[in-house]
């Protein structure tokens, strides 16, 4: 075990954990919007009420997001100084334009809209929620952009004398084809998520009042049955939706795999070699050190047909393709993890179409006002959440460990990219560190979550009484002076 | 000007603004436990800076984005050379951003103090280390080549360093005070001005030393009267805070902050880190510096950008101008 190893650790585990909330900020903060925009248009109560409820899960959801986001800005400098002096002025670029351009508008606008509900013209502070919107969605691309450009790296010449990385062409960096096809595939991805969790909450609630845990429990107010059928609804929409364009550009994936990181589709696959009309593996038990399969059921030529478009196509295989590099590269195990990128192909391919699925069958199951009247469901819509942010993680870790032994392919090698200086009781510290403060938060985050859905609407936007108020305490209720909504408030 | 001094001169302005921005929300945040006396003043206190202060810490982040992109080497050597300094604070950022979020979601005595802590924590651990890390980023650090910095803990807890410490924290302090001054009224506002006084009490010959010794240190023409015009604003500020006078207090206090940067900045250029292990392998600006192409890219969309986000941020802080008062805050949800 030496720095590198727990480096590498790090930046996996605090990752992975960013893109928990990542997925959902980017959806949510859409689907609340779309809500206020309903609101906006109709002016019924119910819309707001919905806005309200999903906006303050979103908020307890986006908080984690922001602050989980600034160890990435400060990551590559602490644990990989040498890749950052390496890559700086190429993939500097696009992170700062994402501080610049992004950041600064969903800090901004987020807070504007937290507090000036009652402060801003209505028109306004709907534009505020889809201004963040549309932050994050230019936060993905910049990110992802500067992401792709370590997996197929475009747009710059080495420098002979300093050794580093130049920038040659921008616009080559910002419209590489890996960039915005995998912007496409994690936004929908993102969506899928966000759907699935508007899903979770709103079947959740459904259930309960249909089968409430104790028989003394409080009936929720009527007008939630409505509702949360309307939101349910929305959320599988966005999740079918979301389902054909995550399709459409994982098919895309797959081919610009196959062209440009043939090793990750080998590894993902677990082929071993080069093949004409290769089968889609379903499932594989291999040997990595023989470079080989014991056990491989295939569907025939479907690997081909995803991987070129043609049945009967070429797909190179793991033992080939690392002996081509080894032509190009000199001697050295070009091969990633391939028993963790098979498997995280399959989980997030098994587990994002089972999200998909569910989207598609509850629109089905909820067409014209009905509602599944069986429990087990519910159950199975709620556990579409999960499975969702699963599949989303997954896809990350195939994309990362794909890309083994490189950070930058064919450049810069993982095992060169690592602060020189740090050692490893540092990098052990700040491991230990990260780990245990994500863990309680973790657990803080998802009890929080889970009051605020228990108290459901009522707590962010209580109901007006039946009667009007006879007692003039004060205290209970009073009229609002006018209609302006108060502002959430800390 | 040529590009790369243009681009220090970007850095040192993100720097800045981070500091005169995030500079009073750390200092309220420090004054929490010392300025809110009951858990209503407290959420004052917390309203007065709650939709501003996420949009501050951007600064930060861009700050540091913009020198991984312009001047890389910068950004590898200083972020893993103040390894347990950044370290400590990025935990801090990441607990006092949730406390802000998550203190008012559940009703609950126990619930609210710990994350009270967590506020004070996450903002005077900031305030300190930023002093520290720029104090001995003027002093120079053990540097080999390839610009590897092999600073032990020892090396970075030097009397200047803590000195600069000092100086962030009491300097923050004083400005958070004048900016509750300024932004709530009732009990925290009056608190908050007897705070201010006697903060300046350290502040002052804190600064007065550090900046001297900052003179001494690292000679550069210009930076003696910009020092001497950030103490006489840090002097005027605690005064105008006493007077009642609390618009001119905060602005004042805000160009001691900017004083105390720009002098930090232009005693800096353009040794970005002395070696003290052999100036012939201190990091520059010129070897630390990115290439032409990217720093005109860079510049353009900075000229773009940069302007469109200040007035956004200055239009979000008209629109809260008001102050925070005990009347305003409704119960928790």
């Amino acid at each position: 075990m030496d720095a590198l190893d727990l480096a590498r650790w790090q930046f996996g585990i605090t990752t992975v954990y960013h893109f928990l909330f990542v997925p959902l900020t980017i959806g949510l903060s859409a689907i609340v919007a779309i809500l206020q925009t309903a609101w906006h248009r109709t002016g019924k109560v119910e819309y707001l009420r919905a806005t309200r409820f999903l906006g303050k899960l979103f908020l307890i959801n986006f908080a984690m997001g922001v602050v989980t986001g600034i160890v990435q800005e400060f990551q590559f400098g602490m644990n990989w100084s040498s890749y950052s002096t390496f890559v700086g002025d190429v993939f500097g670029a696009p992170l700062a334009m994402e501080a610049l351009l992004a950041f600064f508008l969903e800090s901004t606008f987020i807070g504007l809209w937290i507090f000036g509900w009652d402060r801003l013209p209505r028109r306004i502070h709907l534009a505020c929620i889809w201004i963040v919107a549309i932050g994050t969605n230019f936060s993905a691309y910049f990110i992802i952009a500067a992401n792709a450009w370590m997996r197929h790296p475009v747009g710059f010449t080495v420098d002979e004398s300093t050794g580093r990385a130049r920038l040659t062409d921008i616009w080559a960096v910002l419209t590489n084809s890996q960039a915005w096809s995998t912007y496409l595939h994690v936004v929908s991805g993102a969506f899928i998520a966000a759907g699935l969790f508007v899903v979770a909450v709103s079947a959740f609630k459904l259930m309960r009042a249909r089968w409430p845990k104790r028989a003394d429990a409080v009936a929720p107010h009527p007008s939630e049955d409505g509702l949360f059928r309307k939101t349910l609804r929305l959320g599988l929409a966005v999740t079918a939706i979301a389902g054909a364009l995550v399709v459409f550009s994982g098919d895309h994936q797959a081919k610009l795999m196959a062209q440009y990181e043939p090793m990750k589709l080998a590894g993902a696959e677990a082929l071993w070699t080069d093949e004409h009309g290769a089968g889609f593996s379903l499932f594989a038990v291999g040997d990595i050190r023989e470079g080989r399969n014991h056990i491989n059921v295939q569907v025939p030529n479907v690997l081909s047909f995803l991987a070129t478009g043609d049945f009967s196509g070429d797909v190179q295989g793991i033992n080939n393709v690392q002996q081509r590099l080894e032509q190009q590269f000199g001697p050295g195990d070009y091969r990633p993890d391939i028993a963790v990128l098979y498997w995280s192909f399959r989980l997030m391919m098994g587990l994002g179409m089972a999200g998909v699925g569910i989207g598609v069958l509850g629109l089905w199951l909820t067409r014209r006002g009905r509602l599944p009247g069986k429990r087990w469901m519910y159950r199975v819509a709620i556990l579409g959440l999960p499975a969702a942010l699963a599949a989303n993680v997954f896809g990350w870790i195939l994309t990362e460990m794909g890309r083994q032994p490189w950070t930058v392919v064919g450049e810069l090698l993982t095992a060169a990219s690592v602060s020189p200086g740090v050692s490893l009781t540092e990098v052990a510290i700040s491991l230990t560190a990260f780990t245990l403060l994500y863990a309680a938060l973790a657990v803080v985050e998802a009890k929080l979550l889970f009051r605020y859905v228990l108290a459901g609407p009522a707590a962010v936007m209580p109901y007006p009484p039946d009667e009007p108020d006879t007692d003039d305490t004060g205290a209970a209720t009073p009229e609002p002076a006018d209609e302006r909504v108060p502002a959430f408030v800390y | 000007m040529d590009l790369q001094t243009i681009w220090f001169l970007a850095i040192a302005v993100l720097w800045t603004g981070y500091f005169v921005l995030e500079g009073f929300d750390f200092g309220v945040g420090m004054l929490l436990p010392v300025v809110g006396r009951d858990d209503t003043d407290r959420r004052v206190m917390i309203n007065s800076i709650g939709p501003v202060w996420d949009g501050n810490e951007v600064w930060l982040i861009t700050a540091i984005g913009a020198t991984f992109a312009a001047f890389p080497a910068w950004y590898g050597s200083m972020l893993s050379g103040f390894y347990l300094p950044v370290l400590a604070i990025v935990l801090a950022l990441i607990v006092r951003g949730v406390a802000f979020e998550y203190r008012g979601k559940v009703d609950d005595d126990r619930w609210r103090r710990r994350w009270d802590v967590a506020i004070v924590v996450g903002s005077t651990v900031p305030a300190l280390m930023w002093g520290l890390i720029f104090a001995n980023l003027l002093r120079g650090l053990p540097m080999g080549a390839g610009h590897v910095v092999d600073a032990g803990i020892g090396d970075l807890l030097n009397p200047f360093a803590l000195l600069g410490a000092l100086v962030t924290g009491s300097l923050f302090l004083l400005h958070g005070a004048v900016f509750l001054s300024l932004k709530t009224d009732g009990p925290v506002r009056v608190l908050a001005r007897a705070v201010a006084l006697r903060t300046a009490l350290v502040a002052v010959p804190a600064l007065v030393g550090f900046l001297g010794w900052t003179l001494v240190h690292r000679p550069t023409g210009w930076t003696l009267p910009v020092a001497v015009l950030t103490v006489v604003a840090l002097v005027a500020g605690a005064g105008l805070a006493g007077r009642g006078r609390e618009g001119w207090a905060f602005a004042a206090t805000a160009v001691s902050v900017l004083g105390t940067s720009v002098t930090i900045f232009g005693s800096m250029f353009p040794v970005l880190i002395p070696s003290t292990t052999d100036a012939a392998l201190s990091l520059t600006v010129a070897g630390a510096a990115s290439g032409a192409y990217t720093l005109e890219v860079m510049s353009w969309i900075a000229l773009v950008l940069l302007p469109l986000v200040i007035s956004y941020q200055a239009w979000s802080y008209w629109v809260f101008r008001r102050r925070v008062t005990r009347a305003h805050i409704a119960p928790a949800h």
